[in-house]
């Protein structure tokens, strides 16, 4: 029994298909700008970076999904993306609206001073 | 507001700083469930503030949340047994990771209530522990040069936090990841549920009045039997949809969410179908897997802003042509579906 769970759990971790379109993202990285901090390696939630030689570089680019972690906190400003919500509702919402793609989870305006 | 995690009140030179208690109540789960389900969803917030777990003094590290009070509980008892500081920014009750996307969470927020609570004066250090996924909206190095404080990014999940403190403010590969496991999966599938729920009601009625419509004029008994079958239908493609698409989402194998959604769609038709709930007439059934699939596919498309892996390029290439294609499907579908009323 133990030995078909296992197996079971072993077929479903690899197709964990958790990977959006190929060759979509508009993730760019200028190595000759890169300090190596690897602040980018530290944000990104998906691994999309690695470092070699002391430069970061992007390793897995099919695996961003441009939340604009990496832009933000890179120094140099080595890393470009245009981040945004990945999210259709989102999409619809500025299409209707005749604005940037925008979730609509929060109503009332921001700032504290 | 919910006060009833606050325990106590501690004098310090940054003023009286309530005590926060570690512990999930009854409550706080009967809180959460229903919030799960989007019942007060919006509205289920936390003060924006400076709170203390334990006894925390000069050395104590200082965590930043949101003040959705959901994050705000995962934090808190993530801190059970230590000495910490909790600022809580004010990011209008939405958990951080949506609240960096938008900006809430963010350099200003964070360097505004880092000056505001007089933190320099509270700690002799200058860290301040934020949430990795709030990098999405905190520069690190604009935060140093507003407040002199140094961010330290800590693991995606709280419940890491302990492991974290322990091997010194360091988080490994796996505390860095972001996952989508069942488990979570599973959790957003209520939210799921409820978005459509006006919809839910008013399709399913609408296409059980049109039921009983043929060339003779209206019949009742006709709207009971045909109708019940189409309120079948519809409530089947809305579950694939919102519920059984997110549910097994990795492993269908295709990578548009739109397209998964209409697999999944089309497998539900084909078990209606077999059951005798479509049609025995081939337009009627054609017409059944064109609404079937288009309604199962857009709520599919829609579970792209719940999960935690798609780009914005990647959705807007997928809406592109889904989106004319699961309008098209649908109007096909109706108008079929109205014609064979008569035939």
């Amino acid at each position: 029994m133990a030995y078909w769970v296992g197996l079971l759990q072993d077929l479903f971790k690899n197709m964990s298909g958790l990977i959006y379109l190929k060759n979509v993202v508009t993730l760019k990285l200028d190595a000759q700008k890169c300090n190596g901090c690897m602040m980018c390696t530290i944000v990104c939630p998906h691994e999309v970076f690695a470092i070699s030689d002391r430069k970061a570089f992007i390793n897995k680019i099919d695996h961003c999904m441009e939340c604009g972690a990496c832009q933000k906190n890179c120094p140099e400003e080595a890393i470009s993306v245009k981040s945004g919500v990945g999210c259709a509702a989102g999409i619809i919402n500025g299409l209707l609206r005749g604005t940037e793609p925008s979730c609509d989870c929060s109503g009332d305006k921001a700032g504290c001073c | 507001m919910n006060r009833a995690f606050i325990v106590g009140e501690l004098q310090t030179v940054a003023g009286k700083i309530p005590q926060i208690s570690t512990e999930r109540t009854a409550s706080d789960v009967w809180q959460t469930i229903k919030t799960r389900w989007s019942i007060g969803r919006m509205a289920y917030r936390v003060k924006q503030g400076l709170y203390a777990v334990g006894n925390p003094n000069q050395e104590s590290n200082i965590f930043v949340t949101a003040n959705y009070k959901l994050s705000f509980d995962h934090l808190r008892r993530a801190l059970h047994g230590l000495n910490a500081w909790v600022l809580v920014l004010d990011t209008k009750g939405i958990n951080v990771w949506c609240a960096a996307g938008k900006g809430t969470f963010g350099t200003k927020e964070l360097s505004c209530r880092i000056k505001a609570h007089g933190l320099e004066k509270l700690v002799s250090h200058r860290k301040i522990i934020v949430p990795q996924l709030g990098a999405t909206g905190v520069s690190a190095h604009e935060v140093k040069a507003n407040t002199g404080f140094n961010v330290i990014y800590g693991p995606v999940r709280a419940e890491d936090i302990k492991a974290f403190i322990s091997s010194g403010l360091k988080a490994t590969a796996e505390m860095r990841r972001v996952t989508f496991p069942v488990k979570e999966r599973v959790k957003l599938i209520p939210v799921e549920l409820v978005y459509g729920k006006y919809y839910l009601i008013l399709v399913p009625l609408i296409f059980f009045i049109l039921s009983g419509l043929n060339n003779k004029g209206y019949s009742i008994d006709q709207a009971w039997t045909n109708g019940g079958k189409a309120i079948l239908n519809l409530i089947a493609a809305y579950i694939s949809g919102c519920a059984i698409t997110p549910l097994l989402l990795p492993w269908i194998p295709v990578r548009w969410f739109s397209f998964k959604g209409l697999i999944t769609g089309w497998l539900f038709a084909t078990i209606l179908l077999y059951f005798g709930f479509l049609s025995a007439f081939l337009p009627e059934i054609i017409s059944w897997f064109l609404i079937i699939g288009s309604v199962s596919s857009f709520l599919a498309m829609n579970f792209t802003g719940s999960s935690t892996f798609t780009s914005l390029s990647g959705v807007q290439k997928e809406m592109k042509l889904s989106l004319p294609l699961q309008i098209v499907f649908a109007a096909i579908g109706l108008l079929g579906w109205l014609i064979t009323r008569f035939i």
